[in-house]
């Protein structure tokens, strides 16, 4: 398990996988800090 | 006047052109990108892992796209299915047919409106007779080895055909413009005859009733620099179709063009504006050999080596094709979520239970049918068993089924993906030749179309996007 509080945090996210918004939602609620997200699409 | 309008708009039929391109695959974005990183040796790699003509033709999801094969029976072939050839495959079936490198070269020619392609002095014989036989009568433009060289130095985008040099380069139209540079021209160029090809067999297979209108619903961006994506590619390709006097407009929403021009088609025939509408789409050049690392370090053939491109058939009601149900169609919304399970609840779910009917009555869902064994070696998984899987879990939550049913929802209500990797051309609807044979001649009842599209590549948004349709057995067949 890590704790994510204060940790600063690249969202990489893909279109039919897990999307990088619902990945910054994850992360910020467990208090990290999301500096930067993208979400891939590979079809 | 309901939802649905005054016309019942149903579709008769759609056709793929298959067109098989190894020698092109040098030009698709990721091979292109990497072999400038890492040079000859990666180059030659990739040249040794194409596949041939017939390999292609007998590989069985190909023959899925076409109609040869049935989904279920691609699903219980053992995978990876290149290892699994088709004897007697055919390169023609009722859902479209193969085209090889020296017809699709020829249709390049004779589409060349601006006269910049350039073919080599000396040619295979079995270019040679294509040009003459499918080349509309003109005259390509020749080049001799030296300015081939120069030519390609200068920015002309070459292409090939077995292992010797290029049999043709794309000239570039403009010194400076970047929309008009060779690479850019010829992935336009793909696209419009590939469109061309399965429009011109959609209308040899089909009765004379007259093309109103054509829809394009592709990718690509067709402009110069003033107009980057002015479009209307679809004109283009009608253009090349003798005799055929129709209007065009592109639709454009990333891989979900085909459902969008889909729905607003119907549209168009519902209204009574029109009583035949042809959406066209032609291929991705770009996307040739986009997942290349991952063939060639699972010692597959490089896999995405197919141009396709597509024409869908929709008329106004002919009491014996599926009808296309207007209203239990669905646009994504601003502020409805981008994320896999609110895309499902806005485009499945949303359109079914607002108008009394559940998951469960739908008997298959067409949605991303992208091949897993194109996508899984790079790590991008089987996309339409992840797409299944949300529909069954929403199905679940709602009480339609248990937890424990959701294996066999995806089974009975799913499909395997077979489409190559082509953006939009996989997206939902190749699964259209199958479906209208089952709501027709076969005992199916209703099938959903559900295709997304990823906006946020152009950088321009964070959202996605997405469109629906269902389409239903025509009521005239069980009276």
């Amino acid at each position: 398990m890590v704790d994510l509080k204060g940790k600063l945090v690249l969202c990489l996210g893909e279109r039919d996988g897990v999307a990088a918004p619902a990945l910054q939602a994850c992360v910020e609620s467990a208090g990290a800090e999301v500096i930067y997200t993208e979400t891939q699409c590979f079809v | 006047m309901s939802v649905q309008g005054v016309v019942k708009p149903v579709v008769r039929s759609a056709v793929f052109s298959m067109a098989h391109l190894p020698g092109m695959v040098l030009s698709g974005s990721k091979p292109r990108r990497e072999i400038v990183v890492e040079g000859e040796d990666l180059q030659r790699q990739i040249v040794a892992s194409l596949r041939t003509f017939a390999d292609a033709v007998a590989y069985p999801p190909h023959q899925v796209m076409i109609g040869n094969l049935s989904p279920e029976a691609l699903e219980a072939m053992e995978r990876p299915w290149h290892s699994k050839p088709m004897e007697n495959a055919s390169p023609e079936g009722p859902g479209g047919r193969f085209i090889d490198e020296a017809t699709l070269y020829a249709w390049l020619a004779a589409g060349d409106s601006a006269r910049l392609l350039r073919f080599s002095e000396t040619l295979p014989q079995t270019l040679e007779d294509a040009l003459a036989a499918h080349g509309n009568g003109i005259k390509p433009q020749r080049i001799d080895s030296t300015g081939m060289a120069e030519a390609i130095a200068r920015g002309a985008e070459p292409f090939y055909m077995g292992d010797t040099g290029p049999v043709a380069v794309m000239m570039p139209a403009h010194d400076l413009d970047e929309s008009l540079t060779a690479p850019v021209l010829l992935e336009n160029a793909v696209a419009k005859v590939t469109g061309a090809i399965a429009l011109s067999d959609l209308l040899k297979k089909t009765n004379g009733l007259p093309v109103d209108h054509l829809l394009g619903c592709g990718e690509e961006a067709v402009g110069d620099r003033y107009q980057r994506g002015g479009g209307n590619l679809a004109k283009a390709m009608g253009e090349m179709i003798p005799g055929l006097a129709c209007g065009g407009t592109d639709v454009k929403s990333f891989c979900a063009g085909a459902v969008h021009a889909m729905i607003l088609g119907a549209g168009l025939i519902a209204s009574g504006m029109h009583r035949r509408v042809v959406v066209v789409g032609g291929g991705s050049l770009p996307k040739l050999g986009m997942k290349f690392r991952g063939h060639l370090q699972a010692g597959y053939p490089i896999l995405e080596d197919m141009v396709v491109g597509v024409a869908i058939d929709m008329v106004a009601d002919d009491g014996v094709s599926p009808v296309l149900r207007l209203d239990r169609s669905a646009f994504h919304r601003l502020g409805q979520g981008s994320a896999a399970h609110q895309m499902a609840e806005a485009l499945s779910a949303g359109p079914l239970y607002g108008n009394n009917q559940r998951l469960s009555d739908v008997d298959r869902y067409a949605v991303e049918l992208h091949n897993p064994d194109i996508t899984e070696p790079a790590g991008s998984g089987n996309v339409p068993h992840n797409n299944y899987q949300i529909l069954a879990a929403i199905a679940a939550k709602n009480g339609e089924i248990e937890r424990a049913q959701m294996p066999e929802f995806v089974s009975a209500h799913g499909l395997p993906g077979f489409s190559p990797t082509q953006g939009h051309i996989a997206s939902a609807v190749p699964y259209l030749p199958h479906a209208i044979a089952g709501l027709t001649s076969g005992t199916m009842q209703r099938v959903q179309f559900v295709a997304k599209a990823s906006l946020f590549l152009g950088r321009m948004t964070g959202a996605g996007d997405g469109a629906s349709l269902l389409i239903e057995r025509n009521p005239a067949l069980t009276r």
